[in-house]
């Protein structure tokens, strides 16, 4: 291990990107086709994931980084589990023969409750795999229906159990804000989500990206523009109705039962932490150098084929950005941010926003910066003041 | 046989050596898209001075947006040759402005001259600016020719303008002439009649030289130009010379008469028109009907009729981005070499940081400076809405004069003074009545109406200028579907029960949104501008109280709720880039940011609540 980074320990990102069906509302980059050309098909995908770990971890060592260990591993995507399980674990095998995995590393996989079985789910907890996050959205027909969700609400229970049976750790997605859903229908995918009894929930306001059917529904007026005011309404219910089922935030958009089932990966990018990022459009973060992959799977292998890493660009973040970076993720996580992570210049706003009942100033008290939840519900704003 | 004159020929019409009976000075007075421009370069065109090709459309509206505008702001003299019988003449004809800001500048352009072409669209009639014109031509006696213009186009009904003109100048119809600057019909036979209607200068040769100013324009390779009309006697290009308002002497660097090119001559005779140049760099240096005698055997007396131009609206002026103050700043010190009615002074707003309060003769004026500081020197510029000015007695017997709203008293007001207006509105006999209702709303008093023509009526008003300035011409055209003109005139001023109200934003008063109106109408003004700061300003993290009042009474009030969401959900490894610069572009708009208190405002705000109280200028429409 370096000095540079001598206790830094490493997650690792792998970016799966194919899906059964493209959603209204995904601008995530993701394909539907199984055959891209160019090296670039689903198939082929395990091996050029491979490949790039390799070159990674060469890149990392001619820079002086050496990570004995890796914490967390996450398949994102995409859908990681329109793979063949086999597939996934061979990644995995893959990353741990080149570094090895920490005692009780956290991996985990993005799935659809379409595309799991107890066959496949077992393959994956026998592979190494230890959590995975099922993409519920909503318990509610119409609604699933508006975000072109194929799967059926009935089977979110049974994957789930499925997936406690392998062994693994179970999270659920929820979207709220979806064009058309009410409070009512909120509480009944949220209730539906907690009946499942799982030990972690995240719920995200649907975003309509600008370039999705979705936005073009939205200018062509079929669908209603996003409220504030509802989506804020939404975000409290969720809130309260997680808090009262055991689950307590601690990032904007994530609750989890205890500490122990909070989602340590993603705790990694708003704590600064050093991570890969394999696959097409994949970010990197190694200590302030910021870096991110060509999306086109078919770019992508091409690049891999010539041996190159397959970085689209990448930025070295200087000492101000960093500190403008670790405002705006530390914010956002219950453990809040230290008071003296505040720049000079704009330590007062954290009096005025205390004030407004955006901090917590019981956590202020004990020198760190907590949003409470309107705070949580206007994180930007505050970001925005607290940022020279 | 043309009567043009080739320029060997016409050694008897020499500057300085003419004779006055071969002298005739006049001026066209018209409606701004009558064809004044036109007929003017036609009757270059015909007498010789601007050949065939060099011609170009509306030679003598120099600036663009005169061009673009089709009015003339400043006006210019042109020398032309003409004969008429076989004998030589020198026609002068002065190109006045045609808009009722510069009722000054016209006043000394018209006493340049002997006589005024009235000249009327044939297809549309008189206008109210038109003939505030005529009779200021009929005060200074001038002999009026009516000509009817635009006769070849489709729409023309000259037997019925005809009818109306013969009737306002007290002449037969038939009298009426009748041209088409555009085809030059008629043109050749209008100058014959010029050369035989108007009368002579009468001035002396053998007195004292006295010379007036009627135009003084700033030239950037020059200096400062002067026309001049001079009455008695002569100026010779040695001569030193004194202007009689202030007793400066200068020297002269060149006089001479344009045709329309300048060409220096060895001086300019009595009746005669010209310009001359001293090497001043401003015009206020050379102030508009001011006299100019010689320095030595000088005159004693000057002409009547001088006055200094006196500001009657006032703005203020602020740059967009707070960093252009000194280009603004620049641009103002360049725009006052040239125009001796522009006035400002430095103000500072809360709400919209640096800028100048200005002092305008009237609407158009302010919106043409408007125009060429955004234009000609590239600021981006919000005005605040436009003001007039206010005498206040306070009860202490102090007087307080009041230009702008946030210099009003906050003490006990006995008694407040607003300047008033002597309006003329011509219209369509069917709008009368939108017309008074209108008028009526606006404080106005009818003082008479005339029927022009059985169904054209002349309807006379004494308005508060306050009322004018605000949007009452927008509402005079919406409410007559464009065929109302509008003429007024500052005359005196009356007492008011007028007030001043405030808007506050959470408890802040907001300067550039306070305003001086009527009592009866502050209510309507509070609700109205506080419902649009309530559309116009985004949601704050806290509620944000707008509200309206009269020193510490409040009369309305909106309320913008708190913002509840502002927050990206999804904040991932992927996100983090992008958040991040959305977060820095998001900290360069809040720079853009106006605070008042803690109120965030954007710019754009600011300008979309003002710019829709500001009133369009007077027949400012692009053609």
């Amino acid at each position: 291990m370096s000095a540079a980074g001598s206790s830094r320990d490493l997650s690792v990102y792998i970016h799966v990107p194919f899906c059964a069906v493209r959603c209204g509302y995904c601008d995530f980059n993701t394909y539907t086709a199984t055959e891209l050309g160019g090296g670039g098909s689903q198939r082929e995908y395990p091996d050029n994931a491979r490949r790039e770990m390799d070159l990674v971890l060469a890149d990392d060592r001619a820079a002086g980084y050496e990570y004995e260990q890796v914490s967390t591993v996450f398949f994102g995507g995409g859908t990681p589990t329109l793979l063949p399980a086999p597939d996934l674990v061979s990644m995995l095998d893959h990353l741990r023969g080149r570094i090895p995995l920490a005692p009780g590393a956290e991996v985990t996989t993005e799935a659809n409750p379409d595309s799991v079985t107890p066959e496949s789910l077992r393959v994956l907890a026998d592979g190494g795999i230890t959590r995975v996050s099922f993409g519920m959205q909503s318990a509610v027909r119409s609604v699933l229906a508006t975000l072109d969700r194929t799967h059926d609400p009935e089977r979110v229970p049974q994957v789930v159990q499925w997936a406690k049976d392998a062994g693994l750790a179970v999270s659920l997605d929820l979207i709220y804000g979806t064009p058309g859903e009410t409070l009512a229908d909120v509480e009944t995918s949220v209730r539906a989500a907690l009946a499942c009894e799982v030990d972690h929930l995240s719920a995200y306001s649907l975003i309509i990206e600008g370039n999705t059917a979705m936005a073009r529904q939205l200018r062509k007026g079929e669908i209603a523009e996003p409220d504030g005011d509802d989506m804020a309404d939404k975000y409290e219910l969720v809130d309260d109705l997680a808090s009262a089922a055991g689950l307590s935030w601690y990032e904007v958009s994530n609750w989890a039962r205890t500490p122990a089932h909070r989602s340590r990966h993603n705790l990694a990018y708003w704590r600064g932490g050093d991570w890969w990022g394999i696959g097409p459009g994949a970010h990197r973060h190694r200590d302030g150098l910021r870096s991110w992959n060509v999306k086109h799977p078919s770019r992508y292998a091409a690049r891999l084929a010539e041996g190159e890493l397959p970085v689209q660009e990448s930025e070295t973040l200087d000492a101000a950005t960093r500190a403008t970076e670790r405002i705006l993720l530390e914010l956002r996580i219950a453990d809040g941010l230290p008071v003296e992570a505040v720049p000079e210049q704009t330590r007062d706003q954290i009096a005025v926003h205390t004030a407004r009942g955006h901090l917590d100033p019981a956590a202020l008290e004990a020198g760190r910066l907590v949003l409470t939840r309107n705070g949580r519900l206007l994180a930007d704003a505050v970001v925005r003041d607290l940022v020279p | 046989m043309t009567p043009r004159i080739a320029a060997d020929e016409a050694r008897d019409i020499q500057p300085a050596s003419t004779p006055q009976e071969r002298i005739r000075n006049f001026c066209i007075i018209a409606h701004i898209d009558h064809g004044k421009s036109t007929l003017a370069d036609r009757m270059l065109q015909i007498t010789g001075v601007v050949d065939d090709r060099s011609m170009r459309a509306q030679y003598l509206d120099r600036m663009d947006i005169e061009r673009e505008r089709g009015i003339t702001v400043k006006s210019q003299a042109v020398r032309m040759p003409w004969q008429v019988d076989g004998t030589n003449y020198a026609l002068n004809m002065i190109d006045t402005p045609g808009h009722v800001d510069f009722t000054y500048e016209v006043s000394r352009s018209l006493a340049a001259c002997e006589g005024a072409i009235l000249l009327v669209d044939a297809a549309q009639g008189i206008e109210a600016q038109t003939l505030a014109n005529l009779y200021l031509a009929m005060e200074n006696d001038l002999t009026i020719i009516p000509v009817l213009n635009k006769i070849d186009l489709p729409g023309a009904d000259p037997e019925k303008y005809a009818a109306e003109i013969g009737q306002l100048v007290g002449v037969d119809p038939e009298d009426v002439l009748r041209v088409s600057g555009k085809t030059g019909q008629g043109v050749p036979e209008l100058l014959d009649h010029l050369v035989r209607t108007l009368p002579q200068p009468l001035g002396d040769p053998d007195a004292p030289c006295r010379a007036m100013i009627f135009d003084s324009v700033y030239d950037t390779y020059r200096g400062v130009v002067t026309y001049i009309r001079v009455v008695d006697g002569y100026l010779r290009s040695r001569d030193r010379i004194d202007m009689m308002s202030t007793g400066a002497h200068h020297e002269l660097l060149e006089i001479g008469v344009s045709s329309p090119e300048p060409h220096a001559t060895n001086g300019v005779g009595p009746g005669e028109v010209g310009y001359l140049i001293t090497g001043v760099k401003d015009v206020r240096q050379s102030k508009v009907g001011d006299t100019i005698t010689t320095s030595v055997r000088g005159a004693t007396e000057p002409l009547a009729g001088y006055s200094d131009p006196k500001p009657m609206v006032f703005a203020g002026l602020f740059p967009i981005d707070g960093s252009d103050y000194p280009n603004l700043r620049d641009a103002l010190d360049k725009l006052k070499l040239n125009d001796a009615a522009l006035n400002y002074e430095p103000e500072t707003s809360t709400a919209l940081g640096f800028g100048f309060r200005v002092g305008f003769l009237g609407l158009l004026h302010l919106e043409i400076i408007r125009e060429r500081l955004e234009r000609e020197f590239d600021l981006d510029l919000i005005s605040t809405a436009p003001s007039v000015v206010y005498q206040v007695r306070m009860e202490d017997g102090t007087q307080v004069e009041v230009m702008n709203p946030s210099d009003f008293p906050t003490g006990k007001v006995a008694e407040i003074h607003e300047p008033i207006t002597k309006a003329t509105i011509l219209v369509p006999a069917e709008f009368i009545g939108a017309v008074m209702e209108l008028c009526q709303s606006k404080r106005g008093t009818l003082g008479g109406m005339d029927y022009l023509s059985e169904d054209r009526v002349e309807l006379r008003y004494t308005l508060p200028l306050a009322e004018i300035v605000f949007d009452f011409f927008d509402q005079l055209k919406s409410r007559t579907k464009g065929y109302a003109s509008l003429d007024y005139d500052v005359s005196g001023s009356q007492t008011a029960d007028l007030v001043k109200v405030d808007m506050l934003l959470q408890g802040e008063p907001v300067d550039a949104f306070s305003a001086i109106v009527h009592r009866d109408k502050a209510y309507h003004y509070g609700v109205e501008m506080a419902g649009k700061l309530k559309n116009l300003i985004p949601r704050q993290q806290f509620e944000v109280p707008i509200q309206a009042a009269i020193g510490a009474r409040i009369i309305a009030r909106e309320n913008i709720r708190a913002m509840r969401k502002d927050v990206l959900s999804k904040c991932y490894g992927g996100d983090i880039s992008r958040k991040r610069k959305l977060l820095e572009k998001q900290k360069e708009g809040k720079k853009r940011m106006k605070n008042i208190g803690s109120v965030e405002v954007p710019q754009e705000a600011f300008i979309a609540a003002l710019s829709s109280d500001a009133a369009e200028p007077k027949d400012g429409k692009k053609k």
